[in-house]
């Protein structure tokens, strides 16, 4: 497999954002994930699940909930603000103040015409969906209370509101509330408290699901405005609930982290039409946190909440088993670098929302065996610390292969450093002229000999800025030939600077030729969005890996699949490497053996070696540890292209440096749960 | 069992109530259980059994009530036959011969005709596969009927009767076996099967461990290994089948049981609390909790107002609608293993020997039924597997009853071994023992033998114990010299050693002057006046094992078993061997009342009894094979009234009885012809017993009848022929009967109905001699129609009299017996109403 150096790096304090809220679209097959710190993510549940999109957050701005109309996404926050984002540009759209305090809901009916939400001083208020925009079209009877939850009927006649103690029911007509159904209070002590009706849905045949702070999940009549059936469902909270599209089924996340699933069934077997009842069924518990926002669809729970996971539960009747979707998915870490890697400097860049970290890695002396710890001659050290500006949130960073050069982007602005290094200390000046073209852009990274800034910017261009002592000029803006303008995630560019690939989410990659500033050619597009890309610096040939693990290997200079690759495709991936649940976040290359292509997921690092021959599907694919124990001759017999090393888990970055040294960046899901705050005090059985 | 020209082995009660799930009768007045190889009638309220429906000539393995008809009941037994009861008056109807082992049998009223019953897959042996079958009983006058026509349901199934209910009226049978649960539809004739992974994350079996159907909806109630219940639904697809989980037991679940209109559902296991859950409202759930023991069956009544839950110390408890419990029927408590001798209660003529965990049962042999506990360790039992707690291993009565002494011993692995003895003090006033000196480590290791002075006239009791650290210890009763408050209380008054010996059996000689203590090999006599040791006795090789003085004109015998199998009798005048004989003797035992000695003798697996005297040569009895193993608990009872038998072998039986337990913890006894006979008698009257109408008047009566039951059962014993009781008489009947609108006011009545007795008291012919009673019969029944009459109707009354007169018109129809019982119970007892009045 070969040795490396590993510079084991736990120092990265990244910590993800609790789950705030949460929207699939059903058509789309796209689940739109809002966090505590404002950030909107967008997941594609057809493809593996791969975080296509993330719109960075920004201060201030804390979604509460969100809401898909057709392809537009909206979102409303405590600021009192509705915002719809723009998905192709990575940031919203606009901003619209609905002038009653802060919004606690957002809710679209079934036609797509309006949109509701529920404000703090008791309004509903309606607002009709435009072309371009949103426009305010009345207020349903204002309320004393605080509108915590809407739900529309699917007609779109009836509004179902749910408030503090009690749940009101509108017409949409005319705008006066119909009914008015009293929640009970909790027993014992929260009886003095008021009950907060966290969440309501309002289905087709006029029943009300309500869930609310007494740990109730309660049916009612729509039409009578009775309670049909209570269930204490958990002794504190029901945050949220979400309706299955065939209205056969329905969830309650609770406060205690559990999912419990409700069934309509009939209470006999052979005559399905009649007698149906909501029965209490399935208890899920993937979180120890606040379950704050749920969604349920056609085959699987998915779940988030403080503990900042998404988490996707098949539901094992609806999908066939032992496939890739009966597995269940935890999202943990973003499937995006955060970390950036000076190759020749052996720095290391990290990005958090509202700073940059760049520290230089520690040295070791001596040699050991393979499997020691060395001993560290020069602890790690941060280097510097630097707080972005204004109120948006950092969307991308890069740190140049030399460096020297440090640059960051928000959604408004990219802002550009010169770093010195004299001895120990740094030196940052800010390089104040930039290109005008440098305003919005979603990806940044430096040519491998740093005189080159690329950065990724609207409709799928890239734009190409180039740098010398203390300036920067705007050299050209590189556009691809075919209509795609959804926002370029991945940028590569070759060794020797001659290539430059670039992956959007609509699977595309194109590669560009930087001497001629043109487009070289297109790959062919394949189903499953990239997740990495890397141009080999000794064939040119262009490796992708896809979020269904597939891996094509392009010969830029034939514009075809190479042979490897052909054969790749014609035997197939290994059954266990397609089952992984962690897309490839990285790919490098071994400057020594030309062969070796170095791939990194959550789980695990895997050197591919394309000189041996590809593993049958009934050979063992993890097999270090048996090979280690195998003589010479048999371990070459049994040995195949994937090498895979499990020994770091939870990896964020794998990079190798230009002296052979590999670094490798964990951040263990054990300190990120301990920096959350204590969950629930539940009393556990014999404790 | 081996017959024995008159003398039979028996059992004697004590068998398994707790084996199969009990079932409650349609009027909720007869709880029907298995009792080993009989079916056992109980009466709910007032926890007699009734009768035992005996025919079965092996194990009994479940009860059913039959669906068409709610007066018969099927059992099935090991012996595979199906036998078809009438269990109010005890009849067997029918025999089904199958013609293999059945280890459980279900019927539902959708199947009409059909029983479905479980016998292993390969007829011929006891293999470990089942499989469930339908049997077509055939229509046919037999009494006997062959059918052997099978039709399998479902294969490899589980023999545990609570692995397999009938769904919704019959429509369906669910199944468990191992992680698979399996549900068939008659109707369609197709099988579900859904199966669980083995364990889940948290380490939790999943092995199903009982099912259960709801009676309305189509919800299968699963219990499983971790603790957890699950209610499947929608299990008629192959995948979306759902089930949900609920949660409270934290070990296995070892019975479920949903309420006949299905709003409730029973759980129970090894934590001993009933948890009733409501349906479709789990989170709501009800607890009875200090049911004992860990429940291993739950019934419910079919009017769903009574449960029953049997216990793993063979109880079976009644309870009223999840509430209270309204009857115990206590089995003798039959622990892992006994270790106190078994003991006879001089007092209470009681058996007394290791019960639940802690405590001392006293068992009436007499009456098949558990008196009380004593609580002897006084500590909370913790279940806990592993878990080492304080058992009581030895227990001794003195001769009167009053004193009684228990040791109780823990030995956990590491720690050094805790040795309590307890002397205990009879308390007239509560009945009961209590504590009055707890010694702790009375010795430094284990106590071998206790025993008590058997005298009876000297003034102070004594205790010997002997102990594996070479002493024996004598301990007597003394007061405290100066406080005044406390009463006295044990001390040790003697310690004895022999050569640095380990002494294992001590034994007092009838009349308490000497005290034998073996060491090993040799036989040390003391005076237990002076402790003086008088004499030596030896019988090399071989220690001794048991040692027993000779009782009434054999009392100056010593006889001792050694380990080399030698059975020798010393004479204590002259010291010197009087006889010996070879034999394995594994127990010898003295008889308190006779001069006679039981020894069970220990042959090729089998055990013999001799009984002797230690004077004659010849053995009184012998039995051969009287079980299987090695006998080492066995105890004469005496009897609470002679037998007379003047048969030769039979003679031994008159004062005591004798029972022992077996190696299967099966409690056994000896008994001669005529008592079986006496039984017989006594079991067909008691059927008449439970006709009583839940009346108010039942309370009154039921209380009267108790205590004329007792007054009566020296009379019983006498005449096996028994006259009707008292509330059958029509009059009585009448008057309970008639609504209470027409009747005049209680206060009326009761003072009426008092008078007419008091009259009858005051009579003086009711004292004559019984003779006399046959001649004057006829006058009497005119008497007391007047009696009646003028009890009951009041010329002056208005129209509801007039009623009442008509009702009480039957009453010429009283039969001679019937007056004759009337009269006597006037002449019983009442003061229990005397004292109602006056309250």
């Amino acid at each position: 497999m070969g040795e490396f150096k590993v510079h084991r790096v736990r120092f990265f304090d990244y910590m993800p954002s609790a789950i705030r809220a949460m929207a699939y679209n059903s058509r789309t097959e796209r689940l739109a994930v809002a966090r505590a710190d404002g950030s909107v993510e967008i997941f594609n549940f057809s493809d593996n699940y791969f975080q296509e999109k993330v719109i960075p957050g920004r201060d201030g701005r804390a979604v509460e909930a969100l809401c898909w109309v057709g392809q537009r996404l909206f979102s409303a926050g405590l600021n009192g603000e509705i915002t719809e984002y723009d998905l192709e540009n990575l940031k919203p759209q606009y901003v619209i103040e609905a002038y009653g305090g802060p919004i606690w809901t957002i809710s679209c009916n079934n036609q797509g015409t309006h949109l509701a939400v529920g404000c703090e001083d008791g309004t509903v208020k309606l607002f009709e969906i435009l072309k371009e925009k949103i426009q305010f079209q009345r207020n349903l009877d204002r309320q004393k209370n605080r509108i915590i939850s809407l739900s529309w009927h699917p007609s779109g006649a009836q509004i179902a509101a749910g408030m503090m103690d009690m749940i009101r029911i509108f017409d949409t007509e005319t705008g006066r509330a119909t009914h008015r159904l009293l929640v009970e209070r909790g027993i014992g002590a929260s009886r003095s408290r008021e009950v907060v009706v966290w969440s309501v849905a309002f289905l087709s045949d006029n029943t009300i699901i309500s869930g609310d702070s007494a740990g109730k999940v309660q049916i009612w009549d729509g039409l009578m405005g009775t309670l049909v059936r209570t269930h204490l469902v958990t002794k504190w909270d029901v945050l949220a609930l979400a309706v299955s599209q065939d209205e056969s089924s329905f969830i309650a996340g609770t406060s205690q982290g559990t999912v419990v699933q409700f069934q309509f069934l009939s209470s006999t077997v052979d005559r399905q039409d009649r007698d149906h009842e909501w029965v209490s069924t399935r208890t899920f518990k993937n979180h120890s946190h606040d379950v704050r926002a749920l969604a349920l669809t056609d085959t699987a729970v998915v779940s988030g909440g403080m503990d900042t996971q998404l988490v996707v539960h098949p539901l094992l009747d609806k999908v066939e088993k032992y496939t890739h979707e009966a597995a269940q998915r935890k999202i943990a870490f973003p499937h995006r670098s955060l970390v950036g890697c000076a190759k020749k400097a052996g720095l290391l860049l990290f990005q958090f929302p509202d700073h940059l970290e760049l520290w230089r890695l520690g040295e070791s002396d001596g040699n050991g065996k393979p499997g020691d710890s060395l001993t560290v001659k020069r602890k790690p050290e941060k280097l510097l610390q630097l707080k972005r500006k204004g109120d948006d949130h950092i969307c991308c960073s890069a740190l140049s292969p030399c460096g020297g050069w440090l640059v960051y982007s928000t959604v408004s602005s990219v802002r550009l450093y010169k770093l010195q290094h004299n001895n120990n200390n740094v030196s940052v000046n800010k390089i104040s002229k930039l290109p005008k073209e440098l305003r919005s852009v979603h990806q940044l990274c430096f040519s491998a000999d740093s005189s080159k800034l690329f950065a990724a910017s609207s409709q799928s261009s890239v734009v190409v800025v180039s740098l010398n002592q203390l300036e920067c000029k705007y050299v050209q803006t590189l556009r691809h030939k075919s209509d795609s303008r959804q926002p370029i995630h991945l940028l590569y560019p070759s060794e020797d600077g001659k290539w430059l690939a670039a992956a959007n989410t609509d699977c595309q990659i194109h590669v560009y030729n930087l001497h001629k500033m043109k487009l070289h050619c297109s790959v062919p597009v394949y189903s499953s969005c990239p997740t990495a890309v890397a141009i080999h610096p000794a064939t040119n040939n262009l490796i992708s890996v896809h979020a269904d693990q597939q891996i094509f290997e392009f010969s830029l200079q034939q514009k075809e699949y190479t042979e490897w690759s052909r054969k790749l495709q014609k035997q197939g991936l290994h059954g266990l490497w397609l089952k992984r649940d962690t897309p490839v976040t990285s790919v490098g290359f071994n400057p020594k053996n030309p062969t070796h292509i170095v791939l990194n997921d959550t789980f695990m690092l895997c050197i591919i070696d394309q000189s041996l021959p590809l593993p049958e599907s009934s050979t063992i694919l993890y097999n270090q540890m048996t090979l280690r124990s195998l003589p010479a001759p048999e371990r070459t017999r049994q040995s195949h292209a994937f090498k895979i090393c499990k020994n770091f888990q939870h990896l964020l970055s794998v990079s190798l440096l230009d002296d052979l040294s590999l670094v490798v960046v964990e951040r263990p899901l054990l300190d990120v749960m301990s920096q959350l705050p204590p969950p629930i005090r539940q009393k556990k059985f014999a404790t | 069992m081996v017959e024995h020209g008159d003398i039979r082995v028996v059992h004697r009660g004590g068998s398994k109530i707790d084996f199969r799930q009990p079932v409650i009768t349609n009027d909720s007045r007869f709880l029907l259980c298995t009792s080993g190889d009989c079916v056992k009638v109980f009466s709910t309220s007032t926890e007699e059994c009734i009768h035992d429906l005996q025919g079965h000539t092996d194990l009994v393995t479940g009860v059913l009530l039959r669906p068409s008809n709610h007066l018969q009941v099927y059992s099935c037994s090991i012996d595979g036959t199906v036998r078809l009861w009438d269990f109010t008056d005890g009849i067997l109807i029918k025999t089904y011969v199958i013609g293999c082992p059945i280890y459980s049998i279900y019927a539902s009223a959708n199947h009409e005709g059909v029983i479905f019953i479980v016998v292993p897959m390969l007829s011929d042996k006891r293999s470990e596969l089942f499989q469930l079958v339908a049997v077509h009983l055939p229509q046919s006058g037999d009494q006997l009927v062959e059918s052997r026509e099978l039709s399998a349901v479902l294969s490899s199934v589980s023999s545990n009767p609570a692995d397999i209910a009938f769904g919704r009226g019959g429509e369906y049978i669910a199944s468990a076996k191992g992680f698979q649960l399996k549900v068939f539809f008659f109707k369609k004739q197709k099988s579900y099967e859904f199966s669980l992974k083995e364990d889940n994350k948290k380490g939790g079996l999943n092995t199903f461990t009982c099912v259960a159907c709801h009676p309305k909806d189509d919800c299968i109630a699963t219990g499983h290994a971790d603790g957890k219940i699950r209610l499947w639904r929608n299990f008629n697809h192959k995948k979306e089948y759902t089930y949900s989980t609920l949660h409270w037991h934290h070990n296995a679940v070892s019975s479920l049981c949903f309420t006949p209109e299905g709003t409730n559902l029973l759980s129970g296991g090894v934590e001993s609390v009933l948890v009733q859950w409501r349906y479709n409202q789990e989170s709501q759930r009800d607890f009875l909790p200090r049911l004992g023991a860990a429940i291993t069956h739950i019934a419910v009544s079919p009017d769903g107002a009574l449960f029953c839950t049997s216990h793993s110390d063979n109880k079976i408890t009644i309870i009223q609608s999840c509430v209270k419990v309204s009857a115990v029927i206590q089995g003798l408590v039959k622990g892992e293993n006994v270790q106190t001798d078994l003991i006879v209660d001089p007092r209470s003529k009681a058996l007394v020997l290791n019960g639940k965990p802690g405590h001392l049962q006293f068992y009436s042999l007499q009456r098949d039924k558990l008196f009380y506990n004593l609580d002897i360790v006084q500590q909370e039992y913790i279940h806990e597997l592993g878990l080492e707690q304080f058992e009581v291993v030895k227990a001794a009565f003195d001769a009167s009853g009053t004193w009684l002494a228990t040791v109780e011993e823990r030995k956990q692995k590491s720690a050094e071994l805790e040795v309590n003895l307890k002397l205990w003090a009879f308390d007239e006033q509560t009945q009961s023992f209590v504590l009055n000196t707890t010694i702790s480590a009375p010795h430094e290791a284990r106590i071998t033998a206790m025993c008590f002075r058997q005298a009876t006239d000297s003034q102070t009791t004594m205790l010997v114990s002997t102990s594996k650290d070479g002493h024996f210890k004598a301990w007597q009763l003394a007061t405290p010299a100066h406080t005044e408050d406390e009463g006295p209380s044990w001390s040790c008054d003697f310690v004895g050693t022999y050569h640095g010996l380990v002494p294992e059996c001590c034994c007092f000689s009838a009349d308490s002057s000497l005290l034998a203590v073996s060491f090993q090999e040799v036989v040390t006599v003391w005076s237990s006046t002076s402790w003086e040791l008088l004499t030596t006795l030896s019988q090399p090789p071989g220690a001794i094992r048991d040692l027993c003085f000779g009782r009434l004109s054999c009392s100056k015998y010593l006889l001792g078993t050694t380990t080399k199998n030698l059975l020798c009798c010393w004479n204590l005048l002259t010291c010197s061997l009087e006889w010996s004989t070879s034999m394995d003797i594994s127990l010898l035992l003295a008889d308190p009342l006779s001069e006679n000695m039981a020894a069970f003798c220990c042959q090729a697996g089998c055990t013999d009894l001799f009984v002797f005297k230690p004077s004659e040569p010849r053995p009184l009895f012998s039995h051969k094979a009287v079980c299987s193993g090695t006998v080492t608990r066995a105890v004469f009872a005496p009897r609470e009234k002679m037998l007379d038998s003047c048969e030769e072998n039979g003679q031994w039986l008159n004062r005591s009885q004798l029972h022992f337990l077996t190696q299967y913890m099966d409690l056994m006894t000896f008994t001669t012809k005529a008592e079986d006979d006496r039984l017989m008698a006594s079991s067909k009257q008691l059927v008449i017993d439970d006709s009583v109408a839940m009346t108010p008047f039942y309370l009154l009566l039921g209380k009267h009848r108790h205590q004329q039951q007792q007054n009566e059962d020296p009379v019983s014993s006498l005449s096996a022929e028994r006259t009707a009781l008292p509330q059958s008489s029509v009059a009585i009947k009448e008057l309970l009967q008639t609504p209470a609108h027409v009747l005049p006011s209680t206060s009326f009545l009761c003072s009426m109905f008092v008078q007419s007795l008091l009259i009858s008291v005051t009579d003086p012919r009711e004292n004559n001699k019984k003779a006399e009673e046959e001649v004057e019969s006829e006058k009497e029944e005119e008497d007391s129609e007047e009696e009646m009459e003028s009890g009951i109707v009041r010329p002056d009354q208005a129209a509801v009299s007039v009623q009442a007169a008509e009702s009480a018109a039957p009453t010429p129809t009283l039969t001679k017996a019937q007056v004759r019982e009337l009269r006597r119970l006037k002449k019983l007892d009442h003061s229990w109403l005397a004292g109602l009045l006056d309250s």
